[in-house]
């Protein structure tokens, strides 16, 4: 019955993801704007890993670096390894209670901030503003939220 | 979290899966290099870019709207104030208006009344100005009345300050008037402080007269207003000619020269008035209460000359411009007063003869 509902959940739920981060915001929330793709892409790789895996992470990290204008390749590489790292405690972070996973995701965040950056040195880019580390913490926070809704859409309003 | 160590004895899957992203990595990073060295990458992100711009345009959709939508607001709000204050400027102007149109009936009734009736002693005609004499050497105006409507030659014309000039030509349909100021033009004055009697000339310039030959003890100051004496016949007493601006020795140390600010707005306005009868003295010198009664009492100092003044005035209104000026001259050139034979003796014939 489920399987029925969600199809058209995956491709609308990732496009929503790039739309809000294209979603032009104020210079001063800017920085604060929370990962939307990677928590979207990491909602679908714990809950449908037959469909979501790393070869899907990367794809819609090169659609990401298209739309977003950045660097090709870039999002695509830190999808790819927040996908991976996710495969590998898939199994345990199911039956996290939702605090619990929220933290797990939020050091995942973290740890895209710091391929992010790494990424930027390599390359001899500029970096970002301090500010910018906070995203993974709105980020953190809205796990939860983004979770329930997902499922919630997922599962019908079978409460 | 992320440490990867934490992971249970390697399994066949997690072999593939690690081999997996190490591909997708070294993919990535070569396209990140790519990318960032430009080239070939560059031209396939400008194709994408062309299919990735619905997704901009869906993205910056509540952007937009919201910023139209408060364009909107405030446009509407604007406008609602606009609304309100020119409804208030209607109501101020249309009241505005009605006074306006309450004036405009009795300026029209004013008019008739000046132009028409016989207005008491004062019996001017009212006449609009045709044209002003561009050339600057001459002072004049011509008026769109002419011997058709009664005027002839010799009317004093003023305006509501004063003296402006007499009429020195007539066709049928305009006049010309000979402005005071013209160089050609003098007029018999005297001061209305005091009385004492000169001659003002015209200056050739729109704002200025001249007063020439003034004896060093002659009762002058600067400040005096000079009205019209009526000496002559050819004015009418008691209208203001000017206000005296300054004086100062001529260069013959004998005498002094004034210069007078014309009480007339000569520069100003579309009609001036003509004067019916030429001379009126009595009527006048009541109508301009306050300088013919100062005058008055001046002249009753002297009386023998005022009174042959008044009298001949009298006797010119009643006959002929021309022989009035022969009246005129008379008892002006017998004066027995300070330095009065240069003003009369220069100064009457150009009054009498300012067609030359």
């Amino acid at each position: 019955m489920s399987r029925k509902h969600n199809r058209w959940l995956l491709p609308v739920s990732l496009f929503m993801a790039l739309l809000l981060g294209l979603l032009p915001l104020p210079a001063g929330v800017q920085p604060f704007r929370p990962f939307w793709l990677a928590l979207v892409v990491a909602y679908w790789v714990i809950e449908d890993p037959d469909r979501v895996g790393l070869g899907f992470a990367f794809v819609m990290g090169l659609i990401a670096d298209l739309a977003f204008g950045g660097l090709l390749g870039e999002q695509a590489l830190r999808l790819v390894i927040m996908a991976f790292i996710l495969q590998r405690f898939r199994s345990q972070l199911r039956f996290f209670p939702i605090a619990q996973q929220a933290l797990a995701i939020g050091g995942l965040l973290l740890n895209d901030r710091v391929v992010s950056a790494a990424i930027h040195f390599a390359l001899g880019l500029p970096q970002l503003p301090w500010t910018y580390w906070l995203a993974p913490l709105i980020g953190m926070l809205l796990w939860a939220p983004l979770y329930l809704v997902m499922d919630a859409l997922r599962f019908g309003r079978r409460a | 979290m992320s440490s990867y160590a934490s992971s249970p004895a390697p399994r066949p899957g997690e072999v593939t899966g690690t081999l997996r992203l190490l591909a997708y990595l070294a993919l990535s990073c070569a396209l990140l290099v790519s990318d960032h060295q430009g080239g070939w990458l560059s031209q396939f992100r400008q194709q994408a870019s062309i299919a990735m711009q619905p997704l901009w345009w869906l993205a910056g959709l509540p952007s937009r709207v919201g910023a139209s939508m408060r364009n909107d607001a405030a446009t509407r709000t604007r406008m609602a104030a606009d609304n309100r204050r020119l409804r208030n400027e209607l109501l101020v102007l249309n009241a505005g208006q009605a006074r306006l149109r309450v004036e405009a009936v009795e300026n029209a009734r004013l008019r008739a009344l000046l132009g028409a009736v016989e207005q008491g002693s004062l019996d001017v005609q009212l006449a609009p100005i045709l044209n002003v004499d561009q050339d600057p050497t001459r002072q004049r105006l011509l008026l769109d009345a002419g011997s058709r409507n009664g005027v002839r030659v010799g009317q004093s014309v003023i305006d509501a300050g004063g003296l402006l000039g007499q009429v020195i030509a007539v066709t049928p349909m305009t006049a010309t008037v000979l402005l005071v100021t013209d160089l050609e033009h003098a007029v018999p004055v005297i001061i209305a402080r005091n009385g004492v009697r000169l001659v003002v000339y015209g200056s050739g310039r729109p704002d200025h007269l001249s007063l020439r030959n003034v004896p060093l003890s002659a009762d002058v100051e600067v400040g005096d207003v000079l009205v019209t004496s009526g000496l002559g016949g050819r004015f009418p007493p008691g209208f203001p000619v000017g206000t005296i601006t300054g004086l100062e020795p001529d260069d013959s140390r004998a005498f002094l020269v004034g210069d007078l600010r014309p009480a007339a707005q000569l520069d100003r306005g579309r009609d001036v008035l003509l004067l019916r009868d030429v001379v009126v003295p009595v009527t006048t010198a009541d109508l301009e209460a306050a300088a013919a009664e100062r005058e008055a009492a001046a002249l009753a100092q002297d009386e023998a000359d005022a009174a042959a003044g008044i009298g001949t005035g009298e006797a010119a209104g009643a006959g002929a411009g021309a022989g009035a000026g022969g009246d005129g001259d008379a008892p002006a050139e017998v004066e027995p007063d300070a330095g009065s034979a240069p003003v009369p003796a220069s100064g009457t014939p150009a009054a009498q003869e300012p067609q030359r």
